[in-house]
């Protein structure tokens, strides 16, 4: 009797979960309401003390995915764009999820992508990195021959000098993602730029260098050789991986803690001259226009930043009582030394706990238990860096910078913490 | 002995010694020596003192065919930009007000850096499908639709890194960041002043996509 009892319960399982599978499917992509739903809402037929199917029957196999996805109820977590920012998806941006990510590494898939003529498909066996100019030898270099030199492996994070380019006027996009999603932290397999260059040789008047991609929009930036022999690497892999064609299989140029224009992906030249090359890169485009009308040009170094992941807009709070506000901090100069949040816009401060490993321009998360007790908030992160550089107010950025630089835009964000509630990206002043 | 062969000798000498002493040894021995024909075939930079710019000329004359034909569907029949797309003329004396409208006319501080994008990139798709010749007469075209150049001015590999650009001294350098000199480090923790005044929502300017809350 108890056993027929319990195959009708797992029976009517069965047909809950179908009608959950199809209903979604019905739903499809609308929104992300629907999805949070479905991973969030739950069947009252799986709680204790009923046996969910999961107990009772096998799952699949090994080897139903070769190359293993993440969890269908965590479909929401993905890159997004705004369409209106760019006039082709070949030449444009997307963000990266941070309020769903843990801890400090960005997964591969989850990167944010940014590209000027789209992704380059390239066979690794023709891939070619050709160096030139004045060095003692110009040479080819096959990705073998790259794999072949001593090898590094470090984390860094990238980020888009453009992150945050859309709220120097005032807040404007609802999202963290929106806001700050344009950076990413990954682990770099590569051969050191030092290293390479061993094999080429340098003549002593080389004091820059040309990084060309093979993409079709044939991306180029100068760089300083002090910068190139200092930690520069070509990198073929990412998170133990090669890296994904978007972040520029089969190997990229990475340049730590500055601008992730300059880590040029597809990489195909590096060419060493007397001077800068003065690309249309870093002339028309990342360059930092000031109210006068001048623009400050190689400004390569991202500052200290730090953001609160959660809550925040797209991380409403649910319920009150103790929670866990988290975030991340980064500096383009060193190691974050300190994070602290302010609960009532900026008049007062408490450290957050940083989590280890804390590393040179790496993301570093953070974290601070909170009580929340159905009150009005407002959230703030600053990131204070081994320099002691204090990541500042947008204020005091756009007193000395204006409202039209576009890129490095490094300022405190304000989530205002409704008594519903709903977080919402504001500005004080 | 002559002097003359003596002195071709020890030349020679010198030379050896040079090479010798200042080039460096490959080290690892991996990688391949590149040959002139294929450094040629992807060193296309031009710098803006006219390097590596390839032996070519253009007039405005010729370029405004190709300009119409092949660029005019994305930036406008005379620059002006299309949809979305970006503008390459105008703009000038907009820099310093609110709304600055960066054009090839207005911001581009160099004429070699149009040539280098063009010729690299352009037309959007079909990148390095037009001539060096094509390339200096639509760039001739952009130079003379913003009053930089002539219609008839012959634009060419010799003259190019003369080209003077109206925001050429627009640019300032070095990096002056840390820009923000605040508090070493030590920033305010207790009842500090700052007006928590909420000045704006990006809720009510409601440009986020749809997707998101």
């Amino acid at each position: 009797m108890r056993k027929n009892k319990k195959n009708e319960v797992s029976n009517s399982n069965k047909i809950n979960r179908r009608k959950l599978l199809i209903g979604a499917s019905s739903i499809g992509a609308i929104s992300l309401a629907s999805k949070n739903l479905l991973s969030q809402e739950a069947n009252p037929e799986n709680l204790p003390p009923n046996l969910p199917e999961w107990t009772q029957y096998l799952g699949d196999g090994v080897d139903v995915n070769p190359y293993g996805m993440p969890s269908e109820f965590e479909g929401h977590v993905i890159r997004r764009n705004v369409e209106w920012l760019t006039a082709s998806a070949e030449s444009s941006v997307n963000f990266t999820p941070l309020q769903d990510l843990e801890g400090f590494v960005t997964p591969n898939g989850l990167c944010f992508e940014r590209h000027h003529g789209g992704v380059a498909i390239i066979n690794p066996q023709d891939f070619r990195l050709m160096i030139n100019g004045l060095v003692d030898r110009e040479m080819i270099f096959t990705l073998d021959d790259l794999k072949r030199f001593p090898q590094t492996n470090k984390f860094y994070f990238l980020e888009c000098a453009a992150n945050g380019g859309m709220e120097w006027k005032g807040s404007q996009l609802n999202g963290c993602q929106y806001t700050f999603g344009m950076v990413h932290n990954v682990q770099y397999t590569g051969v050191k730029l030092s290293d390479l260059l061993l094999e080429t040789g340098l003549k002593e008047k080389a004091k820059w260098v040309l990084a060309e991609g093979s993409d079709s929009s044939g991306m180029t930036r100068s760089i300083p050789i002090e910068k190139i022999l200092d930690d520069c690497i070509i990198a073929w892999a990412m998170n133990g991986e090669a890296l994904r064609p978007e972040q520029g299989y089969p190997a990229r140029l990475v340049v730590p803690g500055w601008e992730g224009n300059m880590w040029v992906k597809w990489i195909r030249r590096l060419e060493f001259g007397d001077k800068p090359y003065l690309t249309r890169e870093e002339t028309s485009k990342y360059t930092d226009l000031l109210t006068n009308g001048k623009a400050r040009m190689f400004t390569w170094v991202m500052d200290a930043k730090s953001v609160i992941t959660s809550p925040s807009p797209e991380k409403p709070i649910l319920s009150k009582g103790v929670h866990q506000l988290r975030g991340l901090a980064w500096s383009g100069r060193g190691k974050i030394k300190r994070v602290d949040v302010s609960i009532d816009g900026g008049k007062n401060w408490k450290t957050a706990q940083l989590h280890s490993p804390v590393l040179s321009k790496s993301l570093t998360r953070f974290t601070l238990p909170f009580e929340w007790n159905g009150e009005e908030l407002l959230l703030q992160s600053r990131a204070i860096d081994e320099t002691n550089y204090v990541q500042p107010t947008i204020g005091e950025l756009q007193k000395i910078r204006g409202v039209n630089s576009i890129y490095h835009n490094n300022s405190i964000a304000t989530w205002l913490v409704s008594k519903n509630g709903k977080v919402d990206n504001v500005r004080l002043g | 002995m002559s002097g003359l062969v003596r002195f071709i000798l020890s030349f020679s000498l010198i030379i050896f010694l040079v090479n010798t002493t200042f080039a460096s040894e490959r080290k690892f021995n991996l990688g391949q020596i590149a040959t002139k024909e294929e450094v040629a075939g992807w060193d296309i930079d031009v710098r803006p003192d006219g390097l590596g710019a390839p032996i070519g000329s253009g007039t405005a004359l010729l370029g405004e065919e190709i300009y119409t034909e092949g660029c005019a569907g994305c930036h406008g029949d005379f620059g002006e930009g299309a949809d979305r797309w970006p503008p390459l003329v105008g703009g000038e004396g907009s820099l310093a007000s609110h709304d600055p409208e960066k054009t090839t006319g207005s911001y581009w501080p160099y004429a070699s850096t149009i040539y280098d994008y063009i010729y690299r990139a352009m037309p959007y798709g079909d990148a390095q499908s037009l001539s060096y010749d094509e390339t200096y007469e639509i760039v001739a075209y952009l130079l003379y639709m913003s009053d930089i150049i002539e219609e008839d001015f012959v634009l060419s590999d010799k003259n190019i890194g003369e080209i003077e650009m109206p925001n050429k001294d627009g640019f300032l350098l070095p990096d002056p960041r840390p820009d923000i000199k605040n508090t070493q480090g030590n920033p305010c923790m207790i009842n500090c002043q700052v007006s928590t005044k909420i000045i704006g929502k990006a809720r009510d300017i409601d440009v986020t996509p749809e997707d998101d809350n």
